[in-house]
């Protein structure tokens, strides 16, 4: 049996995550939800999914210790962000005043500029809300049967720009071009939100779920 | 390349069933809001919104059950209406699945309760629902205001003064009927609609009106909708949301195919 654990501290979507991959997990993998350090270090693999303000986000992670927990969990075990958990791994976050992140991987989170214009004329609303396309910016498991250029659900009002572009695995076009997933050994980690994106993102968590690291 | 234009089918739930004539030929229980919910995911929808029209508070905790149950089994993001109130309203439905939660009368009896919401919960989830009324006659100079309870009771707020208070308490989005050409079928008010989206930074989706697949692609084009919200012509079963996307598509708008 495989356990896969979701990692609660606190964030709304994480139900969202949890049936979302109880939807496409097998009869040998199961899925539970935890802020329990033994259970989370005990799991197979871990998935991270976070919301809201980056500020109350690590606020709560360092609260529950779950940051250390996190770092150790990177070590040896496939790891899955989603939205939050892809920011909170950068070193540093423009929002709520500026933000320490957990310096997992190298880089920092930055607002979408406001008032922008497209090619229409229209301004770019911000938070960026709806479905985009994700080109892969490299080959892996994770996007496995995932067309390139599938179109993923986001909605976000930061992004994050990683050093490394090593580091890099997709990219969307919102005002510019930016990071949308991020990938390294084992971890894996999205701006978009697999849980809400229909077939491909479901077919993301598969992948996750059935990933030999 | 580039975010796709949304699409959101939008149902009435009574006391945890569909209301207002959904027409499917090949559904079982087109009073179910999970299958109703399915079809409309299958038929390529970006987001489905619930508003919850049941009368007795005692009955509300069925929408919550609803939500639970349409969370497990369609994933495409679900927004919520109807009698959210209170901090704990939201957190329950965010909890049971929803991503969204649509507040309208509360945002009005107490602008503070969005701000509240949205710093607890997060702006990418508090949607700002705007029931608006033309109040005057003077074409060249059109004001609106905004209703609550159905475009019953007037509230003298000017709907774009409104709107962009909203954004600035906080709300991830805004969802804009107009009350004049609910259920006329003959268009969005996109004079409306376009004074709201430039009015404001944060997404806009339009409502009201709508009564062909055309109407949908205006409120995009002459709107500046980001989104366009329909529940009659999709329900009798005239138009599939597929359909509805082919026809913006054709219109050179980018949708999710």
């Amino acid at each position: 049996m495989s356990k896969i654990v979701v990692l609660d501290y606190g964030s709304s979507n994480l139900r969202s995550v949890a049936k979302a991959l109880e939807a496409v997990a097998d009869s040998h993998q199961s899925i539970m939800i935890s802020n329990k350090t033994e259970e989370i270090l005990g799991a197979d693999k871990v998935v991270f999914p976070g919301q809201g303000a980056i500020g109350q986000c690590m606020t709560h992670l360092k609260e529950q210790n779950l940051d250390e927990v996190i770092r150790e969990c990177i070590l040896n075990k496939p790891f899955l962000g989603i939205c939050l958990g892809l920011q909170s791994l950068m070193d540093h976050s423009d929002e709520d005043g500026g933000v320490k992140g957990l310096g997992i991987l190298p880089g920092n989170v930055i607002r979408f500029t406001d008032h922008q214009v497209d090619e229409n004329g229209d301004t770019y609303k911000i938070p960026s809300m709806g479905w985009n396309q994700v080109a892969q910016e490299k080959s892996h498991p994770l996007w496995a049967d995932i067309e390139d250029g599938s179109r993923f659900y986001f909605v976000h009002s930061y992004y994050v720009k990683p050093e490394l572009d090593s580091d890099i695995a997709g990219s969307t076009d919102y005002i510019h071009r930016y990071t949308s997933a991020a990938a390294r050994d084992n971890l894996f980690a999205t701006q978009f939100h697999p849980e809400k994106s229909q077939h491909a993102g479901l077919q993301l968590l598969k992948n996750f779920l059935n990933w030999q690291v | 390349m580039g975010l796709a234009k949304r699409i959101i089918p939008c149902l009435d739930v009574d006391k945890g069933r569909v209301v207002k004539g959904i027409q499917f030929v090949d559904i079982r229980d087109a009073g179910d809001p999970v299958e109703v919910a399915k079809r409309y995911d299958l038929q390529g929808a970006d987001e489905i919104t619930f508003l919850d029209i049941t009368a007795s508070s005692d009955d509300r905790d069925t929408m919550v059950h609803v939500v639970e149950q349409v969370a497990s089994q369609v994933f495409i993001p679900l927004t919520v209406g109807g009698g959210i109130r209170t901090v704990e309203d939201i957190k329950r439905m965010l909890i049971a699945g929803a991503d969204k939660v649509s507040i309208n009368t509360a945002a009005v009896n107490d602008p503070e309760f969005v701000r509240q919401a949205a710093t607890q919960f997060g702006s990418q989830c508090i949607v700002v629902a705007i029931d608006a009324k033309r109040v005057n006659g003077d074409n060249a100079n059109p004001r609106w205001e905004v209703f609550t309870h159905g475009g019953r009771n007037t509230t003298g707020l000017d709907v774009i003064d409104w709107a962009k208070k909203m954004a600035g308490f906080g709300a991830g989005e805004i969802l804009l009927t107009s009350m004049d050409r609910d259920g006329m079928r003959d268009g969005f008010d996109l004079e409306l609609t376009k004074a709201v989206c430039e009015a404001v930074n944060i997404p806009v989706i339009a409502s009201g009106g709508v009564g062909s697949l055309e109407h949908l692609a205006d409120g995009i084009i002459y709107g500046k909708a980001n989104a366009v919200l329909a529940a009659s012509i999709f329900h009798f079963g005239e138009h599939t949301v597929a359909e509805a996307k082919a026809c913006m598509s054709k219109r050179n708008i980018e949708v999710r195919l």
